[in-house]
């Protein structure tokens, strides 16, 4: 087989791709037949579904680098993908392209304990890392909130965070190195065992990329000592412009929690009636504000945060006692998807970020989209990183309400961008956001990042149409996003 | 100070009509950094001051040409810090050399290094554009990770016009402990403490003693030094600063230096010179004459890279070889920022 990755200008028809595939991987790993491509058509954000023209299940590197080699030769675009959990449709296949799902990646290569670092397949599960590693005293500190299922390969696509983030960092700070091969179908090694390498940063620059710069087959990432223990303080405000504020307090006391969560008071009444885990189903906002560490030090700043949330008046305190207090704290936060699922056939979840001083004013101003836009708007927030999870609720069996969540997103994530903050935190651009980059990027600006994309992939084959538009459409985005989406006009 | 980043621009579009090469200059207290090269100077240092600082908000938005010691002042009126410690070579020494020559102190494998505290920069490009990647915010996946990709580059994709950090409080106390060890045990040593859940923030090794720093809240600080059982050292916090600044002995005279970024567990190189371990054995200086594919070889064994930090041949190369791919890949990214290679030519590699 002539494994040359040289473009041709030959075509091929599916049948001749996976006879050329079946070559070298299992047959059964070649899928081509409907039924069973069907669930790949999208990834975790289900409006956007695009059937590819097949997808392969490769078992080794070699395999990966040859599945390269052919599309590149004959210009086939490549989806690489993980476990489909992503948020924005960056997994969303291409309909004349290849899906190569590392599914079969799943292997813990090594854990050393004493250098505190782990070797694994990038199709290893997220939480899997923390439990090989427990044994040791250690864990993987992102942990994002489909960390039962999601992989480290897509956790470096997409830079995954998760709830520990403004104290342990985002997966950009706690990988080490990665194994990547190249559009052509090349093996290199990002990073090494060492703390940073020579040359410009390119692992910062894969980690977040949404896999159109290469395709992730390894990754080395530290570990972290598990801390002696973890005590949440639940606190509800009457406002909140108080918990805004105790928010801020905290951080100025010199203290940086663990994970630093709010919610507004329709989240709060949602996961109440659907966990009872005894929320204050009375409060406006609620606060979630873990802390760890030695236990002395733990002890110390539980005390003062408790003041603290006096001080900035808490209406409502609760200090989780032991772990399963602190568990059942949690279950509330980490119930607020599906619980929105039982107050709503649908709901679209956002991901802006804000500057947390502009808390407030973003709120209330989703208030007022909400009755414009007549749906309903719940609030979680990453208090302690600004990061917005805004849950608009809506039913799409309903004609229209689809196409006015979107509109009402929009609007969402252009406010961000005005009050100094970005379209996405954590979830990626992919599909979904594509449109809003020019409200957060100049033309210059996209111009550069697509330059960037073409040192790695000049014939733009990996992950078409996701991640960063062309100049062209940026455009085109702007003349529909500058149009009022709504009755009114909500601010000049 | 005033924003020039509009005469930035003009010089630099001037340069590029003329077709003259500009090496990029801010406090010049690194211009021992990297390979030798001949190019007209482009002073970006006048470009200072403080943008805006938000410290309920933990970010700090900073001119690049902003020195190091204006902004660690601003910091500590709020009892905040810049947790990468950054080494001063001089008063002069800035922010933007600071990040594109991706320079982090001993605390970097605990507080993260310059680059993971990067949220976003402004950076001119070799078109002249002035561009804004990242932004203020903690969080954000928009667009590639530009910002983070400049940490090491030595300006060879742009100058850095502005630049925003995470920030962190400043410890309530710090403690240094001190005993006497051989090397070998304090790399193992040294790895089993950082594999505990304590306030560790430094660990160093020097002339058969071994350094600990604890910092955090006192209780836990207090509480880490007495089980540890380790003789606290009076005036740890100098050591720490001459660390820092590499003002220690070790660092004095004539002989090249060379940074060793390896694998923390990994045995030293057996090479005759003087060794210093620091970042619980990540990061290893040496002393002593050496051939830069030698070093490379070494490295690579214990799982790393090697770059000829100071003194020695700048005129060959002097950081750790790239893989053919990614050579091409960062020769390709050169010119997608800087088409005509105006900025620092071959100051990182030849070749670049």
């Amino acid at each position: 087989m002539n494994t040359d990755s040289k473009p041709v200008n030959t075509a091929v028809s599916k049948a001749e791709l996976a006879a050329m595939f079946r070559a070298f991987i299992d047959p059964q790993f070649v899928i081509t037949d409907e039924e069973t491509l069907k669930p790949y058509e999208c990834d975790g954000l289900s409006m956007y579904c695009v059937m590819p023209l097949l997808v392969v299940l490769p078992e080794t590197v070699d395999q990966v680098q040859q599945v390269m080699r052919l599309c590149h030769r004959y210009r086939i675009p490549v989806v690489a993908r993980g476990a489909g959990t992503g948020l924005s449709a960056g997994a969303m296949p291409d309909a004349g392209g290849v899906v190569l799902s590392l599914a079969k990646f799943n292997r813990i290569l090594d854990i050393d304990p004493v250098a505190r670092s782990a070797r694994l397949q990038s199709g290893v599960r997220n939480l899997a890392i923390s439990e090989a590693a427990a044994d040791y005293g250690l864990y993987y500190g992102p942990d994002p909130s489909s960390q039962i299922a999601c992989t480290i390969g897509g956790n470096v696509g997409e830079n995954s965070g998760g709830v520990h983030c403004l104290k342990y960092g985002l997966t950009t700070h706690n990988i080490l190195s990665v194994e990547m091969v190249t559009v052509e179908g090349e093996r290199v090694v990002i990073g090494s065992d060492g703390l940073d390498s020579c040359g410009m940063d390119l692992l910062a620059l894969i980690t977040g990329s949404e896999g159109l710069l290469g395709v992730i087959t390894e990754v080395q990432v530290k570990l972290l000592p598990t801390p002696e223990i973890a005590r949440v303080i639940m606190a509800g405000f009457g406002t909140v412009d108080d918990a805004g504020d105790a928010v801020g307090g905290i951080i100025a006391q010199g203290i940086i929690p663990a994970g630093l969560e709010m919610m507004d008071s329709h989240a709060i009444k949602a996961v109440e009636a659907f966990t009872g885990a005894g929320y204050p189903v009375d409060a406006a906002a609620l606060l979630l504000c873990e802390v760890d560490g030695t236990r002395e030090e733990v002890q110390e700043h539980i005390e003062k945060a408790e003041a603290l949330f006096r001080d900035f008046g808490a209406t409502s305190i609760r200090t989780s006692k032991d772990e399963a207090e602190r568990v059942l704290l949690w279950k509330g936060r980490k119930s607020a998807f599906p619980a929105m699922g039982r107050i709503s056939p649908d709901y679209y979840c956002m991901d802006g970020t804000i500057p947390r001083a502009h808390l407030a004013r973003v709120l209330n101003d989703m208030q007022d989209m909400s009755k414009r836009f007549g749906l309903r708007v719940a609030n979680v927030f990453h208090a302690g990183d600004g990061n917005l999870h805004p849950l608009i609720l809506f039913d799409a069996n309903q004609e229209g309400e689809l196409e006015r969540a979107e509109a009402f997103g929009s609007d969402i994530l252009k406010l961000c961008v005005e009050v100094g903050g970005c379209i996405t935190g954590e979830h990626g651009v992919g599909v979904e956001k594509i449109r809003q980059m020019p409200m957060q990027f100049t033309d210059p600006e996209i111009e550069q990042l697509n330059a960037v994309k073409s040192a790695f992939d000049a014939q733009g084959t990996l992950n078409p149409g996701k991640g960063v538009p062309t100049l062209r459409n940026c455009q085109e985005y702007r003349a529909i996003n500058a149009k009022p989406q709504a009755p009114e006009v909500h601010h000049a | 100070m005033p924003d020039i980043t509009e005469h930035l621009q003009q010089q630099i579009n001037a340069a590029r009509n003329d077709g003259r090469k500009l090496a990029i200059v801010g406090g010049g207290s690194k211009q021992f950094m990297g390979r030798d090269i001949s190019a007209e100077r482009l002073d970006v240092g006048g470009h200072s001051g403080i943008v805006n600082y938000q410290p309920v908000e933990l970010v700090l938005t900073v001119r690049a040409g902003t020195p190091l010691s204006e902004i660690e002042a601003t910091l500590a009126e709020k009892n905040q810090m810049l947790s990468f410690e950054p080494p001063r070579f001089g008063d002069s020494s800035t922010i933007g050399g600071t990040l594109a020559c991706n320079q982090s102190g001993p605390g970097r494998p605990w507080w993260n290094s310059v680059r993971d505290q990067v949220l976003g920069v402004n950076l001119i490009n070799g078109k002249g554009e002035k561009l804004r990647f990242g932004g203020q915010v903690m969080k954000n996946v928009a667009g590639y990770d530009v910002s983070r990709t400049q940490a090491g580059a030595m300006g060879t994709l742009g100058v850095l016009a502005e630049i925003s950090l995470k920030v962190l409080p400043r410890p309530d106390m710090t403690k240094t402990l001190a005993r006497e060890m051989d090397h070998a045990e304090a790399i193992r040593f040294m790895n089993a403490r950082a594999a505990e859940p304590k306030p560790l923030s430094g660990a160093c090794w020097l002339d058969g003693t071994l350094y600990l720093r604890l910092s955090g809240a006192r209780s836990a600080v207090e509480a880490t030094a007495r089980h540890w059982d380790i003789p606290i050292m009076p005036d740890g916090e100098t050591f720490w600063q001459q660390l820092r600044d590499q003002q220690l002995e070790f660092f004095a005279g004539e002989q090249p230096l060379w940074r060793f970024s390896i694998n923390s567990t990994a045995p030293t190189p057996a090479l005759k010179g003087h060794w210093l371990l620091d970042w619980a054995g990540s990061q290893r200086w040496y002393r002593g004459e050496g051939q830069m594919a030698d070093m490379e070889d070494h490295a690579e064994k214990a799982g790393g890279q090697v770059s000829l930090y100071r003194g020695g041949d700048r005129t060959g190369e002097v950081m750790h070889r790239q893989q053919p791919a990614l050579q091409a890949i960062q020769k390709r990214l050169k010119h997608s920022f800087d088409p005509d290679a105006l900025f620092n030519p071959g100051r990182l590699y030849s070749w670049l």
